[in-house]
């Protein structure tokens, strides 16, 4: 790259051509504040914040989205500087409901965050400030147009991102709001309740729909038995809650936790990733054997689905049967579980501690209910289990280990894979592989579907088959993906995707981490690498060996896609209208 | 060809069309057949002649006698007197003139005038093309074409001086010569024909009167450099100027003079149309190309300047309507010519719309240099009710306004920078002694405050700030610190906001704070507005000494805030708590007895 000579408050510096006054400056480590931006997903100059002088500009300038270039002198202090960023905040914060208190984001906002860096202590300039009624009508997000400071992050990430599109500005001038189309609510337009929307939204504006109180209900209940189950990608962010660095480890501490918290068993999903990964397993081998629709593409990721009814209903036939493995253990717990422990059903009250908004919407699916009941009655992020320890006030960090319960609470480093994007091939593959074989293999890591590349492609030789998988996260690539299979210029046996970029890691529930982190940090792959450390770390890493599965398939369910098996992990999928007339 | 004694050019722009000009086209031609004229008279519809105030206008030749407010009726005894026994009606001449300088040229509204960019609007029919050709047109492309380089034509643009005349007065030579460098498959030309500012009406009269001259001059520019494919964004509200611009394009892919091979030299160049929905950010360049793609008109961040990434990430170049109408005149006259008129740093003409407290309201075309006084007494006649004038707007919304003690200065772009305005687009608003800067201020925020696109705080929520604090101010309820902080407000904005028209809109409340300031003191400080204007600072009073109790203000009063007795005698009196000051009982009063006290 070619470097040029640039000047910074008085520091002379050389950066590469293509960079902006914003990255120059953290090279001289200048720290300039910044609201809007988020790199790669919104540069647009549109906050102000982050404005500096440029000699020879007429008016303050972006350093967020100003090229440097040869000769370049910046100043990012000077008083024209410090007075209009001070006035644009306060203009912000005129314009901004200031219930921090009683905020979801308090300790973790942006905006208290610059108000607290560029010292602010009155707000000149009160006036007007928006009253908007909240969206709280989806099961899975919250829009509070009161607190939207207009940064357009969430805009950018559902266009431009997720190629979702459900919202945009609407309006203009004071009168701009970042809404569904007609400002309808996000329940009545095809948003996939990703939950991305909310993980850079740098203010309170957009949330999840909170279950945390029907859950302190359920624990208080003495006639429920209550038990809870987390989805891998859980143990390697909820660290970050508690200020634990990006990619910790905390499955122990989690598992603790939740035993404090009053549980009366805590599971792991990774077991039912195990037998998904049995049941899709075995489906992929009769579709490819028996002529069945190909390619088979992966059903775990409920933002996804919702994507595909919505917006692909010609690939519905596509799409495994099988549930989302929390979805699965709902079921199995309040089958084989409660009949095996002796407990009613409808007295089993199934919690699942997911890194995503979209399975709040997916527990709620009224087709998933195979035993009578739902599969699952109450689906928290990890955003809101970190809540629920501090309200607790148990000390996370200081936990002595503890281990998930028998009997569901021993998984593989299959099951943990499915965490981090290109885990459900990998692990499919592990059994696939040794099921068409006959064989015990060996090198078990798929490397060519592991990565945060947007489309990965894989041949794999398995026994007399060339077994071609393709793999996309975010629901940008899968639309890519998807449009490419459509148009004859790709074929698979096996499509694994994931609605959130990175896969269940950097899920729509995960702890949010500010621009100022997550625009020089990959979230996804830093979480990513404590996912495969995780499956590394274990004694089992193929899902058809764990023996709780087997003794699943042993005690009830006979064989994978049994008529048991299909009555309780399989579900069907409908095509869902966009934006429905209303009546 | 066929040649006719007479000459009849009746106004079709939207000003005269509103008035009827259409209908007396239609009896115009009913009558001419009456007399049997058809073939010694023609009657033409040609586009704005520019005294709006007095349409629907109709010009008669050889005589260049201009009626002016004619009515259908009048028709028949135009053609009966003038068109048949060669009599002027002396009674719907401009101005009532006598019939020896009755000739349009002679007109003070015209003398001062330099018609360049209107050159041929009231003179040609727009929807012929056969009439722009024979009045010059796309000879210049013809000559730039077959005779000249792209760098010359550049050149020639360069050495010309020729600034845009959009708003911003950048060199358009220089606009053309960083696009043609650029290296790229693809580039485009744009038009802005996005006319925004309230009251401004230039780029619709040169569309709905010369269409072709924009025509042939984004052709020139596409030549220039390097570009194929033009578009014009215009604003759906002017269908009168699409409908004809439709018309041109059709024509001139007809002719050959637009499209593949124009002239058999090899050159392409295709033009489009393109609707803006009325947003008033769509006129800045970014917002206008960012709409021509389709999406919400916002602006971006420059750099990248449109010359280097500009629609569809193409180099692209932008130039207002009026600019392209000099493109051809400065090819075929030279930059020589073009030079020879104007100031050191403005040269040629502007076009202005001017509005407000003044007699002739319309369009001109002066010399840039052309002193506001010249403008304001000469050319537009003065102020009605021979009021005092106060100063003019010009600019628009984001220009300012220039007070009376600098009526004599010369209307160029520098001038009017250095006096807190700006040239603008050309809309000049002038101002009498009734006129209450603060509420004016208030006006022209309200327009931007509404015109917002909301993409950055400065803007969205800073302008709406600051018409808070105006509106507070007229209220009577404003304080002395509101003042300052509209200072705060407006200097931090013009440094921070996003686009030009974040960054201009606090200049109405700059300007009439910089020369008006006593008028805001006086309204946060004595509660009064010297003008009189703002309704929360004055009342109506009735003297008791003259009042002789005949009761007709109360029976007026639309809101029964005058009560007394006229039986007994008892001297009326205003409620003032229900007064909503419209002055009805001061209107009517036979005695003169009520008052509006300040």
């Amino acid at each position: 790259m070619q470097m040029v000579n640039i000047t910074i408050d008085n520091q002379k510096l050389q950066v590469p051509a293509n960079y902006t006054i914003l990255e120059a400056a953290r090279e001289a480590n200048i720290e300039i504040p910044t609201l809007c931006y988020l790199k790669d997903i919104n540069e647009i100059g549109a906050c102000r914040m982050c404005v500096v002088e440029v000699k020879g500009a007429r008016s303050l300038q972006a350093a967020c989205v100003y090229p440097v270039s040869e000769g370049l002198e910046i100043y990012t202090q000077s008083p024209a500087v410090r007075e209009a960023r001070k006035v644009t905040l306060e203009l912000i914060l005129s314009n901004h409901d200031k219930k921090c208190l009683t905020c979801v984001r308090n300790g973790n906002c942006e905006l208290q965050k610059l108000s607290e860096d560029l010292n602010i202590k009155d707000i000149r300039f009160e006036g007007e400030s928006g009253n908007y009624s909240l969206d709280n009508f989806s099961p899975s997000i919250v829009r509070d147009p009161n607190k939207c400071v207009l940064c357009r992050r969430c805009v950018s990430m559902c266009k431009n991102i997720q190629k979702v599109s459900v919202i945009d500005t609407n309006e203009r001038g004071f009168k701009t709001i970042v809404a569904p189309a007609f400002n309808k609510s996000l329940n009545e337009v095809p948003c996939t309740m990703c939950g991305q929307c909310i993980n850079v939204c740098p203010v309170g504006a957009l949330k999840e729909k909170e279950d945390i109180d029907r859950v302190w209900e359920a624990l208080d209940n003495p006639e429920l038995h209550v038990v809870v189950q987390t989805a891998p990608a859980v143990r390697v962010a909820l660290g970050e809650e508690f200020g634990m660095p990006i990619g910790s480890r905390v499955t122990s501490n989690m598992v603790a936790a939740l035993k404090r918290l009053g549980f009366d068993k805590v599971f792991d999903t990774d077991t039912a990733a195990d037998l998904t990964i049995m049941e899709e397993g075995t489906e992929l081998i009769d579709r490819i054997k028996n002529g069945g629709k190909l390619p088979l593409i992966t059903s775990c990721s409920p933002g996804w689905i919702k994507f595909c009814e919505h917006t692909y209903p010609e690939f519905i036939e596509n799409l495994s049967s099988c549930k989302s493995p929390h979805e699965m253990f709902g079921a199995v717990l309040k089958s084989y579980y409660a009949e095996k422990e002796g407990i009613d059903p409808s007295k089993v009250f199934v919690v699942s501690v997911m890194p995503c908004t979209a399975k709040k919407f997916e527990a709620q699916r009224p087709e998933l209910a195979s035993t009578g009941f739902p599969d699952v009655d109450a689906v928290l992020t990890t955003r809101e289990l970190a809540r629920m320890i501090k309200e607790a006030g148990i000390d996370f960090k200081q936990l002595p280990e503890e281990n998930f319960d028998d009997p569901m609470g021993e998984a593989t480093g299959a099951g943990v894979i499915f965490g981090a994007t290109g885990g459900v091939m990998e692990a499919a593959l592990r059994t696939v592989a040794e099921i068409l074989t006959g064989k015990s293999i060996e090198d078990i890591e798929y490397n060519e579907v592991r990565g945060v590349e947007g489309i990965k492609e894989a041949t794999i030789e398995v026994a007399d088959l060339k077994l071609k998988a393709a793999v996309a996260h975010g629901l940008g690539n899968a639309r890519k993906l998807l449009d490419k299979i459509k148009a004859g210029e790709a074929e698979y046996h096996f499509v694994e995707i994931m609605a959130c970029p990175g896969g269940c890691v950097n899920g729509g529930g995960q702890p949010i981490q500010p621009s100022s982190v997550r625009s020089w940090t990959d979230l996804r792959v830093e979480r990513a690498k404590a996912i495969y450390e995780e499956d590394r770390a274990l004694p089992i890493r193929k899902s058809h060996e764990n023996p709780k599965v087997k003794m699943l398939y042993d005690e009830y369910f006979g064989e994978p896609g049994s008529e048991k098996a299909h009555k309780l992990l399989h579900t069907h999928y409908e095509k869902r209208e966009n934006y429905p007339l209303d009546k | 060809m066929q040649l006719y004694r007479s000459h009849v050019l009746v106004c079709g722009g939207t000003g005269c069309t509103a008035s009827d000009s259409v209908k007396i086209i239609e009896e115009l031609e009913v009558r001419i057949k009456e007399f049997n004229l058809q073939e010694e008279v023609k009657v033409v519809k040609t586009g704005c002649f520019g005294l709006c105030a007095e349409g629907p206008i109709m010009v008669v030749y050889p005589e260049g006698a201009m009626y002016t407010m004619v009515k259908v009726e009048d028709v028949k005894e135009i053609v009966e007197e003038h068109l048949l026994k060669g009599r002027i009606v002396k009674r719907l001449l401009q101005g009532a003139k006598a019939e020896e300088d009755a000739s349009i040229e002679e007109s003070d509204f015209f003398k001062k005038q330099m018609r360049v960019a209107l050159r041929n609007c009231g003179v040609i029919n727009p929807e012929n093309i056969d009439e722009y050709i024979a009045f010059d047109g796309y000879k210049a492309l013809a000559k730039v074409l077959t005779e000249m380089k792209p760098e010359e034509v550049i050149e020639t643009i360069k050495k010309s001086n020729l600034r845009g005349r959009g708003g911003g007065g950048f060199p358009t030579g220089l606009k053309w010569e960083f696009a043609a460098r650029q290296e790229s498959d693809q580039k485009y030309v744009c038009c802005n024909a996005d006319e925004g500012d309230p009251g401004a009406f230039m780029d619709r009269s040169i569309l709905e009167g010369d269409p072709h001259s924009v025509i042939e001059a984004m052709a020139i520019a596409g030549y220039a450099i390097g570009a194929n494919q033009g578009y014009i964004y215009v604003r759906a509200e002017y269908p009168i100027a699409v409908n004809r611009l439709n018309i041109a394009i059709k024509a001139a892919k007809e002719y050959g003079l637009l499209g593949k091979n124009i002239f058999g030299t090899g050159f392409d160049f295709d033009l489009e149309i393109r609707l803006g929905a009325g947003a008033f950010v769509c006129g800045e360049e970014t917002a206008l190309m960012t709409s021509i793609e389709g999406n919400r008109g916002e602006p971006r961040p420059r750099p990248p300047f449109p010359a280097v990434k500009g629609l569809w990430g193409k180099p692209t170049i932008l130039n207002n309507v009026e600019t392209y109408a000099n493109i051809p005149q400065i090819i075929l006259k030279g930059p020589e010519w073009f030079n020879s008129i104007g100031t050191e740093k403005s040269k040629g003409t502007k076009v202005f719309a001017i509005g407000g407290k003044i007699n002739n309201t319309g369009l001109v075309e002066i010399p840039m240099g052309t002193t506001l006084r010249e403008v304001v007494y000469e050319i537009g006649g003065g102020i009605p009710g021979g009021k005092k004038f106060k100063a003019a707007q010009t600019g628009g919304p984001s220009g300012g306004c220039i007070p009376a003690e600098h009526i004599d200065a010369p209307i160029d772009y520098d001038s009017l920078i250095q006096l807190g305005s700006m040239m603008g687009s050309g809309g000049l608003i002038v101002m009498d002694e009734d006129t209450c800067m603060v509420d004016i201020a208030k006006f022209f925020l309200e327009f931007t405050v509404d015109e917002s696109c909301g993409k950055c705080p400065p803007c969205r929520i800073g302008t709406k700030r600051m018409y808070e604090i105006l509106e507070r101010i007229i209220d009577g309820k404003g304080e002395e610190e509101d003042i300052e902080k509209l200072e705060v407000l407006a200097k931090n904005i013009k440094a921070s906001a996003l686009c030009g028209l974040g960054q201009t809109a606090p200049n109405p409340v700059l300007s009439t704070l910089r020369y008006f300031r006593d008028e805001y003191i006086a309204h946060v400080r004595d509660k009064k507005c010297p003008a009189g204007v703002c309704k929360s600072m004055m009342k109506y009073v009735i003297n008791n000494e003259i009042c002789k109790s005949c009761g007709i203000c109360a029976k007026q009063c639309p809101v029964s805030a005058i009560s007394g007795d006229r039986k007994t005698q008892t001297p009326y009196v205003i409620d003032q708590e229900k007064c909503i000051k419209c002055g009805v009982c001061m209107e009517k009063c036979p005695f003169k007895a009520i008052f509006k006290n300040v």
